[in-house]
Order: structure tokens, then C-alpha cells, then sequence
């Protein structure tokens, strides 16, 4: 017989394909935070005296702070004494200095996750920062980049090699005390990636970075800061994942974007961290603040984000519209399932003139997960002739998950123009039933209909991820029909 | 080819067919006539493996084999095919994407490879020629905003693409305007093949002057209460369905 509810819930019981664990010997800082582990956190790190400053800033912050409980997810509290700050593959001094360097078991395990990062075998075209743990372990093609003006590099790296280019921009968009989970990132971040692309270039090549959580008992505190100068563009993909593990580790990143005169950035996210087992046990806790300043007149900035992995994702990209004629994009696919928990958004602040937004967010919500949109649209005073568009659609697959819509709009310009249209449906038996009538297996049914369900956000990723964001999709769904 | 032995099924504790009985051999038309609500649809569901219904008595076979043990998408892809009294819309996929996926696991079944890009192409283009439709609704979302008689047309358009054996038609007819109707009946003429057996559910007999079928039977009730060839459609045209109930009751 054809799948009831019942069977619709057994369909999407997901099989975790990264979860394996790589063994090495590692650098870890024993568990626990305070302004000594800040300090040596500096200097094993090697960093310019003013980071510690910032570093020493920021965490005296956060001690002040409350961990947010507006959000519509659940967890019991996060001891941060418990986890420890740091961990890296022990290496030598400075690091590889080519990919011959970097240990053997790494490259397997990247190799094992479909990123080899040998340059031969790497996708023509697309340049890889690879993060493991709490280091950049290696990036790719960084001499090509090079010869274009394009930096691409760790932040760590960067931080020595181009100190004054990363203290003008580092926490210019999201402060130090921004939020309780940026304070401490800004704390305590270990590595991520930085991206400069100088007056007029069109960087030739995508970027991105992978993380890769190894480590037991530690946290992940990336930090990225992207820099597109005037006239210029890039298009910058990050990738996720992380080992099954009966705990749950915690992932707090912070994201800074920003976008001079008439440059544009497409950033665009395939997350897929551990989510837990099917009982809700283990999985990422992914609590990341990403911001964009289209800080430039005509500036645009993309954010394109495939959401499937964590067991908790609270994550906002925003774009805050300073510049006259900018342009902020949200496209959003985030898919729950079993006991996940997605808090997730957008804020568009527009403040420029005639500055427009774009918001197009597509939740799905599987087996008795929860899953919210939250939006703020914001226009101030001075955003004359501003607009914004914001679609946000739900599906439901089963009937013990739930989808939730919380658009926040506060305009303060009369000529501003909002518009937001919702829509939540289901996945009715009576589609799967037609489609099963039609030769296909259940399981291939709800793919197809969560595939075209998203297909105006997948159509905005770049080529080679909207394949692999669509097999993963699919990957997600896979289970058996009873 | 379809063997229905006294079939009985309920919804719930709630018996809708009563011990039917009907033999369907290849190339046959069989046209099952019958008032609202009689079990018209019920039958085809379970035919076709829709959950929610238990077979309480009797046996279906279809080529030999137990045809309720199967899955339903075993059954579409050993050849059942039922085109729906109400087509569901798919939103988001598109009529070409749903059709090419649903030959290709039905050729998958079959040992056969997937048909390449550019043949399905050709066969698709020569179908909706067949059916006079317009080359744009293989792009739209499956039924999506799609008029009661575009949906049923859709409906002959899978037909003719996946070319199954047994095709159960409900109420295709219904919804469609003159000249439509007369186009999906040419279409359904043009796919007739020795081979290929149909099993028409109808409320009128002027689908049966474009289709002649073989044998018409009148379900009511739950059972078939009256079975005879095209003559009886026109009949009961005339005489409504209170003669040949009545005669039941009788
Ligand atoms: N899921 C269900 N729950 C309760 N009753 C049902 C269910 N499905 C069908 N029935 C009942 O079974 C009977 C037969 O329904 P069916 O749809 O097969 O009729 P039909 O002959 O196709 O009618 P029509 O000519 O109106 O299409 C009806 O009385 C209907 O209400
Ligand atoms: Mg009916």
C-alpha cells in the first residue's frame, strides 16, 4: 500500500555520510576559558598586540552577557567551561608551506568528503581554504589568486602578513559586543578565512572554505571576513561538516562582509553539520552571526545559504544597506528533520536611498523537527524610495514537525515599499500516492517535491553546489518505506 | 489479464465493495457505469494500491500474479495505470521533470536504460501533438492552475507516455468540453493496441460513442448489479439507474 503518515515519517530518517572520525595528534588546549587561555590562545596563534586587546575586549563583554532565549529552540545551557578552545593537528612551526606538508591522514579525510585539495584534482575554478578543527590547514591555488591582486588566505595569516587591512575592517560590521555568541567568537575565534579583492577586480576564480570539525569536546570559532573593494566581485562558498558524536559540540562563527562602491559578493553556504541521531542525541549546536555592510553606493551583496545539518542552527545573514542604490539578497533553504531546531533569517537594515531587499527563504520541516523563519525588515529614516520583497514558503513533511513565521518589520520612511507573502503546505499523500501511481518509489516522490520546492533558491547557487546541495536534499530524505 | 474475484473492501469498518466480480482479458474496453458515491473510484484505488483500504474478501490477480501484495509503484511499473477522477497539483515540478523521472523508473523496472535527453524529447512532443496540447504545459508545474479540463488531459498525456497495459480511466470524461472530449478519445483510440486492456469509469454514454467498449457494467451498491455490452449504456441513458437498481432489489 502506498505511504500513510506513518511511512511518510520513516522516509526521511537520514543517514549522515560524514561522520567519521580522523585520528591524529593534536595541540588541544585543555577545557575551560579565561584571560590566560585568551592570552595563550594569542600567542600560539602569533598575533599582532592589538588582537589581544580585542580579544581581551570582546571576552570582558561577553562575561556581562546572557545567552539568547528569544529564539524558538530548545537546549539545555552550554557549560563554555567544559569546552575546550583549541585544538590543531600538530604540526610544524608556521605551518605547511606546501600541500606536501600537511599530514597525509588530512588530505585522505578531505579527499573522503569530495574536497581533494591537491589542485590537479580540484575543480578547475574554484579555490579552497580548508579548515580543520580550530587551524586552516591549507588553501589552494593561492598563487593564481595572487596574480589577480585577490588575497585568499587564513585569517591567521592574514592577521600577520596584512595587520593594518585586517584592523580596519575586523568587527566593523558586527562589534565586538554584539551579541552574546559574537563576543565570544571575537574572543576566542581560531581560524577562518580572509578574502581581499582589490579596486576593479573580478576575482577569477570561486572561492571557499571548508570546515571540518574533528576534535571531541571542542568548539569551532571561525571567523571570516570578506573585502570586495570598489567595482569588484566574488562569488565565496563555505561547506560544513563534522564526525557523529554522542555530544553536542558547538559551532559559533562570525561572518563580516563588506562591499565598497559598486562591488558585489555572492556568499553562498552548504551547511551540513552533524544533526544529531534520529533520537536527537549529539549534533552541532551552529550559532553564527553573519552580517554584510553594503557599505558602497550600488553595492550588492547575495547571500545564498542550503541548510540541512545541526542539530540547532540560529543564524541570521543580514545585510545592513548603508550605501545609496545598494542591494541586499536572502535566498534560504533550511531543512529540519527528526529533533532539529532551525532559528533562521534574515535582517535587512535598509539606510541608504533607494536601496532594495530581497528575501526568499523556504523551510521544510521533517519527522518532529522545528522549524522558524524570523525577519526583520528595517527602514530608517533616511531610506527614501526603499523596498523590500519577502517570499517565504513552508512545506511539511509528516505531521509531528512544525514550521513558524516571524516577520518583524519596522519601517520609518512613508515611501517605503514592503511586501511579504507566506504560504505553508504539505506533503499530502494524495501527491505521493500520484506519484507512486506513476512508477516512482515514495522516497524518490518527496525528494522531487522538496527539490522543486526549492528551486528558486537553487537556482541561485553557483553550478557546481546546486548539484551538491540537490543530492544532498535528497540525501537528507533518504530512508526506507516501511 | 485482470482477474477480480469476490472482491470485498472497507474504509474503516465501513464495507464499500461487496463482492465484485470482473475479468478483464488484453485488448478489452470494459465500461463501468453507476451512480455517485456507488464505488466507482474505490475500486480503481484499489487497484491501483492507494492506502487506507482493506481488502476484507476475495482476490485480485493481475498477469497471474497477486496484485494487492504489490506496491503500488510495482503495480505502475508492471504496467496499472489509473488516471485520476481528481488529479493532484505538484507545485515546483514541472510536468516534463515528473514524466521523465516516472518512464525512466518504470524502464528501469524493465531492464531497459534510461531514454537520453533528446528521445524523450521527441516522444514527449509527439504525445502532446496527439493530445492537441500546448508545448508550454510540459514545462508548468504538474496540474498546477491547471483548468478541471487541461488536468484530465494531462491525465491521457502520462498515459501515452508511459504506456502501461491496463489503464483505468475514472471519470475522464467529465470536465471536458465537447471537442475535448473527442480529442482524448481519439488520443485513447490511437494507443489501443491488442494487448492493451481498458477499464473506463463513466457517467455517460457519449464517451462510449468515441469508445466503443466491449462489455458495460453497471455498479451499484457495491456490486456489479448489471453486465451486458455497448447497448446497455444507451439504455440506461434512457431509463436512469432506479431500473437496473430496482431490478437488484427485486
Ligand atoms: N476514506 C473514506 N472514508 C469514508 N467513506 C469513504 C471513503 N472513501 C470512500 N468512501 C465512501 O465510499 C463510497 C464510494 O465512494 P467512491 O468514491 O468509490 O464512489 P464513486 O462511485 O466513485 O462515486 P462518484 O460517481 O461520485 O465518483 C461513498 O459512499 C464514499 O463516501
Ligand atoms: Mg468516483
Amino acid at each position: 500500500m502506498s505511504a500513510s503518515a506513518k511511512e511518510i515519517e520513516q522516509l526521511i530518517g537520514k543517514e549522515y555520510k560524514q561522520g567519521f572520525v580522523t585520528e591524529l595528534e593534536t595541540d588541544t588546549f585543555p577545557p575551560g576559558l579565561n584571560e590566560e587561555v585568551i592570552h595563550k590562545l594569542w600567542k600560539i596563534k602569533n598575533e599582532p598586540e592589538f588582537m589581544l586587546e580585542y580579544r581581551l575586549k570582546a571576552f570582558r563583554h561577553w562575561q556581562t552577557m546572557k545567552s539568547p532565549e528569544w529564539a524558538f529552540v530548545k537546549f539545555d545551557p552550554i557549560d563554555y567551561q567544559a569546552v575546550s578552545y583549541y585544538s590543531a593537528p600538530k604540526r610544524k612551526e608556521d605551518g605547511p608551506k606546501s600541500l606536501d606538508e600537511v599530514d597525509p591522514q588530512i588530505l585522505e579525510a578531505y579527499k573522503k568528503l569530495g574536497i581533494p585539495l591537491d589542485e590537479q584534482e580540484r575543480l578547475a575554478g574554484v579555490a579552497v581554504d580548508a579548515v580543520f578543527d580550530s587551524v586552516s590547514v591549507a588553501t589552494t591555488f593561492k598563487s593564481k589568486l595572487k596574480e589577480a591582486g585577490v588575497i585568499f588566505c587564513p585569517i591567521s595569516e592574514a592577521l600577520r602578513e596584512y595587520p593594518d587591512l585586517v584592523q580596519q575592517y575586523l568587527g566593523s560590521v558586527v562589534p565586538t559586543g554584539d551579541n552574546f555568541f559574537a563576543a565570544l567568537n571575537s574572543a576566542v575565534f581560531t581560524d577562518g578565512s580572509f578574502v581581499y579583492i582589490p579596486k576593479g577586480v573580478r576575482c577569477p576564480m570561486e572561492l571557499s572554505t571548508y570546515f571540518r570539525i574533528n576534535a571531541a569536546n571542542t568548539g569551532q570559532f571561525e571567523r571570516t571576513l570578506i573585502i570586495a573593494d570598489e567595482g569588484s566581485y566574488v562569488s565565496y562558498l563555505e561547506g560544513c561538516t563534522a564526525p557523529m558524536r554522542d555530544e553536542n559540540q558547538l559551532h559559533a562563527a562570525v561572518v563580516e562582509l563588506i562591499a565598497l562602491d559598486n562591488a558585489e559578493i555572492k556568499y553562498s553556504t552548504v551547511q551540513n553539520w552533524y544533526p544529531g541521531d534520529k533520537e536527537g542525541k549529539g549534533g552541532i549546536y551552529n550559532f553564527v552571526t553573519k552580517r554584510a555592510d553594503c557599505r558602497g553606493e550600488n553595492s550588492k551583496v547575495s547571500w545564498t545559504q542550503v541548510e540541512t545539518g545541526s542539530a540547532i542552527t540560529w543564524k541570521y545573514p543580514s545585510c545592513v544597506l548603508t550605501g545609496n542604490n545598494s542591494i541586499g539578497e536572502f535566498y534560504s533553504v533550511a531543512l529540519t528533520n527528526n529533533y532539529q531546531q532551525a532559528d533562521t533569517g534574515t535582517k535587512m537594515i535598509h539606510i541608504g536611498k533607494n536601496t532594495r531587499s530581497t528575501i526568499i527563504s523556504k523551510g521544510i520541516s521533517a519527522g518532529r523537527a522545528q522549524n522558524t523563519y524570523r525577519g526583520l525588515i528595517k527602514v530608517l529614516k533616511g531610506a527614501e524610495n526603499a523596498r523590500n520583497y519577502t517570499q517565504c514558503d513552508s512545506l511539511l513533511v509528516g505531521d509531528k514537525c512544525g514550521a513558524h513565521t516571524f516577520p518583524y518589520v519596522e519601517v520609518k520612511q512613508p515611501s517605503a515599499q514592503v511586501e511579504h507573502e507566506a504560504t505553508t503546505s504539505k506533503i499530502s499523500e494524495d501527491q505521493l500516492f500520484f506519484c507512486q501511481q506513476r512508477g516512482l518509489s515514495a522516497e524518490d516522490a518527496v525528494s522531487m517535491i522538496v527539490n522543486g520546492f526549492c528551486k528558486e533558491v537553487f537556482k541561485e547557487l553557483p553550478m557546481e553546489f546546486a548539484v551538491e546541495a540537490q543530492a544532498l536534499l535528497g540525501l537528507s530524505l533518504e530512508g526506507s518505506v516501511g | 489479464m485482470l482477474n477480480i474475484e469476490n472482491l470485498h473492501v472497507s474504509v474503516g469498518d465501513k464495507p464499500i465493495l461487496k463482492g465484485i466480480n470482473l475479468q478483464v482479458k488484453p485488448g478489452e474496453i470494459h465500461a463501468i457505469m453507476g451512480p455517485n458515491g456507488s464505488g466507482k473510484s474505490t475500486l480503481s484505488h484499489v487497484l491501483s494500491g492507494k492506502s487506507g483500504y482493506t481488502v476484507t474478501q476475495g482476490q485480485v490477480t493481475y498477469e497471474g500474479k497477486d496484485l494487492t501484495e504489490m506496491a503500488p509503484e510495482i503495480r505502475a511499473r508492471e504496467g496499472v495505470f489509473l488516471a485520476f477522477q481528481y488529479p493532484v497539483e505538484i507545485p515546483g515540478v514541472s510536468n516534463i521533470y515528473l514524466l521523465k523521472a516516472a518512464l525512466n523508473s518504470i524502464r528501469k523496472h524493465q531492464g531497459l536504460p534510461e531514454v537520453d535527453a533528446m528521445d524523450f524529447l521527441t516522444l514527449i512532443k509527439e504525445k502532446v501533438r496527439l493530445l492537441e496540447m500546448d508545448e508550454r504545459f510540459l514545462y508548468r508545474a504538474v496540474n498546477e492552475g491547471f483548468s478541471g479540463g487541461e488536468k484530465k488531459r494531462n491525465e491521457i498525456l502520462q498515459m501515452a507516455v508511459l504506456e502501461p497495459k491496463l489503464c483505468i480511466l475514472d471519470e475522464t470524461d467529465s470536465g471536458l468540453d465537447i471537442d475535448a472530449l473527442k480529442v482524448v478519445a481519439e488520443g485513447v483510440n490511437s494507443i489501443r493496441l491488442p494487448e492493451r486492456s481498458f477499464v473506463m469509469i463513466t457517467h455517460y454514454q457519449r464517451l462510449l460513442d468515441y469508445i466503443k467498449p466491449d462489455f458495460v457494467h453497471v455498479l451499484a451498491h457495491g456490486q456489479i448489479v448489471k453486465s451486458g455490452g455497448p447497448e446497455l449504456a444507451l439504455e440506461l441513458e434512457e431509463k436512469g439507474y432506479s431500473w437496473v437498481e430496482n431490478k437488484q432489489a427485486a
